[in-house]
């Protein structure tokens, strides 16, 4: 399974449904996580991705969107096997 | 050492429940509650002020100490809705106090200011003797009650707290705090001159519950306690949410943590010392455990601080306005 089917696969289990939006799609506005199931989602990518995400990237906006947190991930995940990357930056690849 | 020695509180007489206020906001009373956990939430009367609200709390304090306030030795006044950028109200309580010559300072810090204060007193009282926290707040005044503004609009509440330190003796020693700040979020949450207030609530959740639960496992490893031995975990009343997964994340049952968000709404730094002269009111023999005191807000500004039993318990068993 890649990445965005993992991601896929913590937002349904948080959302208690299958996505049904697109994965640039804002994942707030569109009702599918509120603030507090953000924040499990951010426990769960932790988890299963096996990344430390720092206070400095809990911003809403990293994790707005499919598209934008599989990029954080991959970042993360880059991040991880070269330490001296620095966080990912917005305006990441939309889709 | 420093001991606390009494809490007290004002809340304003109107009531302003969550019908009242959908119909401003354009939502659903059912909503408010759902999100947020609150009720109901009190407004400050036209002629009341942060400085009168905080002096009915400091007088109800000083009153279940008792003290006399020509004992206070420094008032500190935590207050981010007052009605001007200076002098704010830590003076004119002090004045409302009739206590003029004591040093009065004022902490802008917003929800984590009365935490601080308490912090800051606990350092101060083998110095300055009987240290007076006032927290104070009219927040209806700092939010607009308009659709736009609608999640902020349906949080806050008007009242104030109080807390007395002192240097000898009390129901509970101040044994630790700890404190921190960030302020690369500090555009999170936000009051600008002449602008209602704003919040980012998805940022200021997401490091909320974070950081919160780790200052105070902070704390208490430090202390050698453990989460499950602590009586109670007095918190700033922001969201009812957000207190049920600090006790989640820390694995303690959630009726540990003293709430009363439901009837007054965020109070942002008074919230704290309201909720501790409830708490007080409802158990006014000595404490049978370590205390924890915790609050997160703007700035971001957050901590904890930990009480246990030590000396023989005062009095401090009424609490002002209309609770």
């Amino acid at each position: 399974m890649n990445h965005q089917a993992r991601i896929i696969e913590i937002v349904e289990r948080l959302s208690g449904k299958p996505l049904s939006i697109g994965p640039d799609e804002s994942l707030f506005e569109s009702g599918v996580l509120d603030s507090f199931a953000l924040t499990d989602m951010i426990g769960a990518l932790e988890k299963e991705f096996s990344i430390r995400i720092p206070d400095s990237d809990l911003t809403p906006r990293k994790f707005e969107s499919i598209a934008r947190i599989d990029a954080y991930v991959a970042h993360a995940l880059l991040r991880a096997a070269s330490p001296t990357l620095g966080t990912p930056r917005m305006g990441m690849p939309r889709g | 050492m420093a001991y606390l020695q009494a809490f007290g509180a004002y809340l304003p007489d109107r009531v302003v429940d969550n019908h009242e206020l959908s119909a401003q906001v354009g939502t659903e009373a059912e909503w408010i509650l759902r999100a947020t956990g609150i009720v109901e939430r009190r407004f400050a009367a036209p002629d009341e002020s942060v400085a009168s609200l905080g002096i009915r709390a400091a007088k109800n304090c000083l009153e279940n100490a008792p003290l006399p306030a020509r004992d206070i030795g420094l008032l500190l006044a935590a207050c981010s809705s007052a009605e001007r950028r200076f002098p704010g109200p830590a003076s004119a309580i002090a004045a409302g106090l009739g206590i003029q010559g004591v040093p009065a300072i004022d902490l802008p810090i917003a929800s984590a200011g009365s935490l601080f204060g308490m912090a800051l007193a606990a350092h101060l009282a083998p110095a300055y003797g009987h240290v007076l926290v006032v927290a104070t707040e009219v927040m209806s005044r700092v939010v607009e009650r308009h659709p736009a503004h609608r999640d902020t609009a349906i949080l806050f509440g008007d009242g104030a707290g109080a807390c007395l330190i002192g240097p000898q003796t009390g129901f509970a020693e101040i044994r630790d705090s700890l404190l921190a700040s960030d302020g690369d979020f500090a555009e999170a949450l936000h009051l600008a001159p002449d602008a209602p207030l704003y919040m980012d609530g998805r940022t200021v959740i997401l490091q909320a519950a974070r950081k919160l639960p780790r200052a105070i496992t902070g704390l208490l490893e430090r202390n050698g306690i453990l989460p499950a031995a602590v009586q109670v975990f007095l918190m700033h009343q922001a969201n009812l949410n957000l207190i049920a997964r600090v006790a989640q994340t820390l694995a303690v049952p959630e009726d540990r943590f003293f709430c009363n968000i439901q009837r007054y709404g965020n109070t942002s730094s008074a919230s704290l010392l309201i909720a501790a002269a409830e708490w007080r009111l409802q158990h006014p023999s000595p404490p049978a455990g370590p205390l924890v005191f915790a609050a997160f807000g703007a700035g971001l500004h957050w901590g904890a601080l930990l009480a246990a039993p030590g000396t023989p318990a005062n009095s401090g068993i009424t609490v002002g306005g209309a609770m």
